[in-house]
């Protein structure tokens, strides 16, 4: 409606413009001055026409496939500590995994004849479900995931920008309902060729370390422990969040906060702080799925809270949950939350009183 | 030293906004006066308010700075011919500022300018001349640098300040008034109403930011009018009696800040004025940013900045109010930027209602794949198509443009145009409601307030033109309103 009201309106404006040019000349005379006009103008700017556009007239030129480019190029450091820790088995997987989501993606723009565009979120997706997968999972169980996560948890609500749900983490998630068995296999790092070692990872109960406390300490900053193969190394997780953050890539709030309340909910239980906070996902989830834009509030105190009850939410998880892990399905539910939150927290516009000033209403008239 | 220190304050901590290249490619050329048009076009309503009513007829014959169209509302300011000659057609034309279409007076003119009588102050007229000369000689001389300051520009400066301080306010507001005098930042705010307030004011900010990437007008007009710019604003400061007047100049720009230093100093109102420095970001140039940075003041939702007790005025409309009250000068030429993709970029002096393509023919031809024009700044200006469209009060810049094509995506839900926006409100929910029509919705999230800025397109990843979507979404509210 508003629509056509809008293009009657434009109607009304053109033939004012057409009176505007003929007034003071004969209707005969309006065409031939037209034409005039018109070579004027081409002879002046080689063109014909000049266009019209929109203010802003300039742009930063700061695209999403920029962005989306940066942040692969950061994620390839938990990458490199995958196929580091868990060799080739888990470069198959990685291939696996983004080769499928790209493919995926690019099938289904062409069967809803959308234009594709490399934009590189497809890329992330896959190597994200890639990296939070266990180093001997079967590669057909990888492609399954990755393209259940596009098809399903991405393009099937629109694409880009309209997923309610993390797609690498549903991803991970309809893995590990489907497959619990291959999901929780848990292997110590080997480098290239040697026989695979069954190892609990450090937070299910079975978990047994044999040494001081420092040396698994070591262990789970440097990576060397049994896990998700992206997820083992704290120190390139750490240094890939600099990355984002320096690169205004990411709000620091989320990670940030998000591990924070871990903590302190394990310091408040009597747990083990700094080996909560360095096993399993939590980094991993903290700085690169939980920061996500789409599936996450777009205002600093909705971001903040998002990242509260992620926090909240793992810890029950860990502590009373049936499952060792549970950052996954705890960013998951707080996606769920995005909407509502992002409903009720808003920013307080400048100068935003709750009365409007009455007088300057009648000053305006 | 310092005296220095005293006149000079650094401010702007503002966590939001934008840094952008400034591109001010025009700055260090001087203002040049164009020769007169040959035809002007002028606008019924080129201020913000009530459009004027038409005073002359088809083929009546007009003087230059004559009144041909007036309004008894009080919200507008008077139409002058800006040329002598004869009206040849009353037509209509569409408004790009206020998005409506107007009546336009044609006048075709014939040979040089005959000035219609024109009211000059004496007392203030005469003691401006000796300041004028000084000062002019020193612009061309370009021996501004560590000058002591001489005993005969002090006297002269205190000769205009007593007569100024003699004058009545009232004439001076009708001065004004009746020479059309609108904000020249770009609002085209009618200047007489800000000078009428009844509400008691403390703080006079004069405005000299310029904070669009480009246009550097009022930079030249602080740079090569700057005594005029200093006894305008003494004018306003005389009429409105606040305690302190600011003169906010952007760091960018730091001949201005050194140059209003020492004018205040010569003039002796260290006591009243004070140049405030302020860390260079887009949108300073606005009025509520500008406030809040120079005093810490937030004005109101819906107010306007007589609420807090704060009139800000641009550096060109002081200085017209000042050729307004001393030499009875009406309003009817104005410095404009000519840059971007341009051969010759510069600032003119231009008179009101000449066409667009006199002033680009002006400045060099334009480069290849030049293909948009541009009325104002690349943040906040208006695209037009018809080059014979006319310069009125509001226009400060013209602009080519090369075409860059942008493709929009879908948005990311990134935030950073909440996180950069000046006016704290949440630009990717106008697009998003706009896209689907649900324009209503719009005003919970506060539309009003914004201020079409632009910084939440230009840091948009998705390219969406929020904006257009904004503008949009007001006009289809108000026209509900209605």
């Amino acid at each position: 409606m508003e629509n056509k009201e809008k293009n009657s309106e434009n109607l009304d404006k053109k033939e004012s413009i057409e009176i505007k040019t003929e007034a003071g000349v004969s209707s005969e005379g309006a065409r031939a001055v037209q034409k005039e006009i018109k070579k004027a103008a081409a002879r002046t700017y080689n063109e014909n026409e000049l266009l019209i556009s929109h203010s802003p007239h300039i742009w930063s030129g700061f695209s999403t496939s920029k962005i989306m480019y940066v942040f692969l190029a950061s994620l390839m450091l938990p990458t490199a500590s995958a196929i580091y820790f868990f060799g080739l088995k888990a470069l198959w997987i990685i291939i696996a995994s983004t080769f499928t989501a790209a493919l995926v993606e690019f099938i289904i723009k062409k069967i809803r004849k959308k234009r594709f565009v490399m934009d590189g979120s497809a890329l992330i997706t896959g190597l994200l479900l890639a990296l939070t997968l266990p180093p001997r999972i079967p590669i057909w169980m990888v492609v399954v995931g990755s393209a259940f996560a596009i098809a399903i948890a991405k393009e099937a609500f629109g694409g880009i920008g309209y997923n309610i749900f993390n797609p690498a983490l549903a991803g991970r998630a309809f893995l590990a309902i489907c497959f619990p068995v291959e999901m929780t296999k848990w292997y110590l790092p080997q480098n290239f060729g040697a026989d695979a070692i069954t190892s609990a990872t450090p937070l299910s109960e079975g978990f047994v370390f044999e040494g001081s406390k420092t040396a698994l300490y070591k262990n789970l900053f440097f990576g060397n422990t049994a896990g998700s193969i992206g997820e083992t190394s704290a120190l390139l997780i750490l240094v890939a969040f600099l990355i984002l953050v320096i690169l205004k890539i990411t709000d620091w709030k989320i990670p940030v906060i998000f591990v924070a309340t871990v903590a302190v909910m394990s310091l408040l239980w009597g747990d083990d702080v700094l080996f909560q906070v360095m096993a399993g996902g939590l980094m991993f989830g903290a700085v690169f799925m939980a920061t996500d834009y789409v599936t996450t509030p777009v205002t600093g105190i909705g971001k903040s809270l998002f990242a509260l009850g992620c926090g909240l939410i793992t810890f029950v998880i860990r502590k009373f949950g049936a499952m060792p892990e549970g950052v996954c399905f705890a960013i998951l539910i707080m996606n769920g939350f995005t909407p509502l939150i992002d409903r009720y927290i808003r920013p307080k516009p400048f100068g935003f009183v709750k009365e409007k000033p009455k007088k300057v209403k009648a000053r305006e008239k | 030293m310092g005296v220095q220190m005293n006149t000079v304050i650094k401010k702007g901590f503002f966590s939001k906004g934008l840094r952008l290249a400034e591109n001010k490619i025009s700055r260090s050329s001087p203002i040049q006066e164009m020769k007169l048009p040959v035809r002007v076009l002028i606008l019924m309503q080129q201020h913000f308010g009530e459009p004027c009513d038409l005073l002359v007829g088809r083929g009546d014959r007009v003087l230059t700075g004559q009144i041909i169209a007036e309004s008894q509302k009080l919200f507008s300011a008077p139409l002058h011919a800006t040329v002598t000659g004869t009206v040849t057609s009353i037509t209509k034309a569409i408004n790009p500022f206020a998005n409506n279409i107007v009546n336009a007076v044609e006048i075709t003119r014939e040979g040089q300018d005959i000035w219609t009588e024109l009211k000059p102050d004496k007392l203030i007229s005469h003691a401006s001349e000796d300041l004028n000369r000084l000062y002019s000689y020193e612009l061309k001389n370009d021996s501004k640098d560590k000058q002591p300051v001489s005993a005969d520009v002090r006297d002269s400066w205190r000769n205009l300040t007593e007569a100024i301080n003699e004058a009545d306010s009232n004439e001076i507001i009708e001065k004004v008034k009746n020479a059309g005098i609108t904000g020249l930042g770009g609002a085209t705010f009618p200047t007489h109403v800000k000078l009428l307030t009844k509400k008691i004011i403390d703080t006079l900010v004069i405005n000299g930011c310029e904070c669009e990437p480009y246009i550097t007008a009022d930079h030249r007009i602080m740079l090569e009018y700057g005594w005029k710019v200093l006894a305008g604003a003494y004018i306003v400061f005389k009429v409105l009696s606040p305690k302190t007047a600011y003169i906010a100049i952007e760091d960018n720009k730091e001949d201005a800040i050194e140059l209003f230093g020492r004018l205040i100093k010569e003039a002796g109102l260290e006591e009243k004025f004070k140049v405030v420095s302020i860390k260079s970001k887009y949108p300073m140039g606005a009025e509520k940013t500008l406030i809040q940075t120079v005093i810490g003041k937030k004005v109101p939702v819906g107010g306007l900045p007589m609420d807090i007790g704060v009139v800000v005025n641009n550096v060109g409309t002081v200085k017209a109010v000042f050729d307004a009250v001393s030499e009875g000068l009406p309003l009817i030429s104005k410095v404009i930027t000519l840059t971007g993709d341009i051969t010759n970029p510069q600032n003119v002096l231009a008179r009101i209602g000449t066409p667009v393509i006199d002033l680009v023919n002006f400045g060099g031809k334009l480069e290849k794949n030049s293909s948009r024009v541009i009325l104002g700044g690349p943040m906040m200006g208006n695209i037009i198509v018809d080059l014979n469209f006319p310069i009125t009060k509001a226009v400060n810049c013209i602009m080519l443009k090369k075409t860059n094509k942008m493709h929009e995506s879908n948005c990311i839900r990134c935030g950073r145009c909440i996180s950069i926006c000046p006016m704290n409100l949440m630009p990717l929910m106008y697009a998003l409601y706009a896209k689907n029509s649900k324009f209503e919705v719009l005003r919970d999230y506060h539309i009003s307030t914004c201020i079409e800025c632009g910084s939440c397109a230009y840091v948009c990843p998705a390219s969406i033109p929020i904006v257009a979507y904004i503008k949009t979404a007001k006009s289809v509210l108000t026209g509900y309103g209605k």
